[in-house]
């Protein structure tokens, strides 16, 4: 006769390790990997706090990206610890994991015991399925998309770079996109600047943007600013963002970015393009180098070229939005690596992409310097600043 | 086999539209000295007053020479030099 399944479990707890619960609070400082193997909601309702979520249904093709190693020192858990005895004798049977363990008596006994409990705030069911692609990668999840929706991001500038981006953010649920922009939508735009339409011609950028990306995703809130950036509204406009996408199309208005953000020490994720050329960095103020750390003043104004002038490939700002536009995420989702004291260089023509670094100048004037002492007077100012402004009219 | 410098667009004006140039080592001093000989307008473009312009930086190996030995700085066979002027388009 078959054995019944409470035999054969009482069999795999006999050949897999079980460890108390007091020995995993003990242990999570000393870097053992905490699995959940519950089901979603049963995960959402409180888990173990650190504790990466892997359900028992897909504990076998999944537990990679979660814990790649298979040196690692894993302890699973589920609510009364028999699911994890399962998991933790397929994941040393079956896949190798030399150190894995099961939590005896599961999150029950953990409660019973008082340790803590961390309740997510869930995601609407609606969100759990517009969301599902990133739920599915660990290294966004639920609490990425936390994250990523209670993030505030500021787009400077609607046009060609900030168009893909803020397209991307409001699709990936950026909770608010900020947008500074005064223009209008003109024709000449359309060419590159994809969240505008024909039939907005003449509207403002701001308002255009709004209900493309209200119309994509009405989770994120719009907050419209229809100013030119300047030295007498950057400093209300800034503070409370926790990353700056610059798609600035001009020298004086990214110097007084860098150091606005120096100052407030908000991140400005910086792209910049010409022709079939385009530069992306991340400028991490005190983390990293900032934009005048790279270039320490901008060229004279003949010697300054514009998008206006001189023209890009249409494609060429979406390839370097959709750049920035990553780079933001991780950000916010705190994963990978970011482009910090890195530069990037992309040329559409060769089809390469370089990288170059970029080094904190002890001798920078901007951030060598505490934050603080950075006047409202020297914001954005260079040596030849009064006769460039005069010059680019 | 020598040093291949790349050339941004916007000083392929200057440079009759060649995106590349092979030039021989030594130094990057001598590197732009080579160029120039070559293309009259660059000089100005990226240099005055016997340095560089601060919007123009020059990489060597993906290093910013400022953090080497600036124009100093020694460029073997085979080295690829990079000139860098800053973009501001949007």
């Amino acid at each position: 006769m078959s054995p019944s399944g409470a035999e054969v479990l009482k069999q795999i707890k006999a050949q897999i390790d079980e460890v108390d619960p007091a020995d995993v609070k003990d242990g999570l400082v000393n870097g053992v990997v905490l699995v959940d193997v519950r089901e979603p909601e049963e995960f959402e309702a409180g888990h173990i706090p650190g504790a990466v979520h892997v359900p028992r249904s897909y504990l076998e093709s999944r537990i990679e990206n979660a814990v790649p190693d298979r040196e690692a020192h894993v302890v699973l858990y589920c609510a009364s610890g028999n699911r994890s005895a399962w998991g933790a004798h397929a994941l040393k049977e079956l896949l190798g994991y030399r150190h894995v363990e099961s939590m005896r008596g599961g999150i029950t006994l953990w409660k019973d015991r008082g340790y803590e409990v961390e309740v997510p705030r869930a995601l609407t069911k609606e969100q759990r399925e517009r969301y599902s692609r990133h739920l599915l990668i660990p290294e966004v999840g639920v609490e990425g998309q936390q994250k990523l929706l209670d993030a505030k991001v500021l787009l400077l500038g609607a046009g060609g770079l900030g168009s893909p981006a803020a397209l991307y953010l409001a699709a990936a649920g950026v909770g608010t996109l900020g947008i500074v922009d005064n223009d209008e939508v003109d024709l000449s735009n359309l060419q590159r600047q994809v969240i505008h339409t024909t039939d907005r011609i003449g509207v403002p950028k701001v308002d255009s943007a709004e209900q493309t990306i209200q119309a994509i995703n009405p989770d994120v809130d719009v907050v419209k600013h229809a100013v030119r950036l300047d030295a007498s509204n950057i400093m209300e406009i800034l503070p409370g963002y926790d990353v700056v996408v610059d798609g600035l199309d001009n020298f004086p208005t990214r110097y007084l970015l860098n150091d606005a953000s120096v100052r407030l020490r908000i991140p400005v994720v910086s792209a910049a393009i010409l022709g079939f050329d385009g530069q992306l960095s991340v400028f991490a103020p005190y983390e990293g180098p900032c934009y005048r750390c790279l270039f320490r003043e901008p060229p004279p104004a003949e010697l300054a070229p514009s998008c206006g002038a001189n023209g890009v490939l249409g494609v060429l700002p979406g390839t370097m939005g959709l750049l920035q536009a990553t780079e933001a995420v991780k950000l916010i989702i705190e994963q990978g690596d970011p482009l910090i004291g890195r530069l990037l260089l992309y040329d559409a023509l060769a089809a390469t992409f370089t990288e170059v670094k970029v080094h904190r100048d002890p001798e920078c004037p901007i951030c060598s310097r505490d934050p603080e002492s950075i006047s409202d007077e020297e914001m954005g100012v260079f040596p030849d600043y009064e006769a460039f402004c005069a010059a680019a009219g | 086999m020598g040093v291949t410098v790349s050339i941004p667009t916007q000083l392929r004006g200057v440079t009759g539209g060649d995106a590349e140039a092979q030039v021989s080592g030594g130094t990057v001093g001598e590197v732009l000295d080579e160029l120039f000989d070559r293309y009259d307008d660059l000089r100005d473009r990226i240099c005055e007053d016997g340095g560089l312009r601060r919007f123009v930086n020059v990489y060597v190996g993906g290093e910013d020479i400022r953090f080497l030995s600036g124009l100093d700085t020694e460029v073997a066979d085979g080295d690829e030099v990079k000139i860098l002027p800053a973009v501001a388009g949007g």
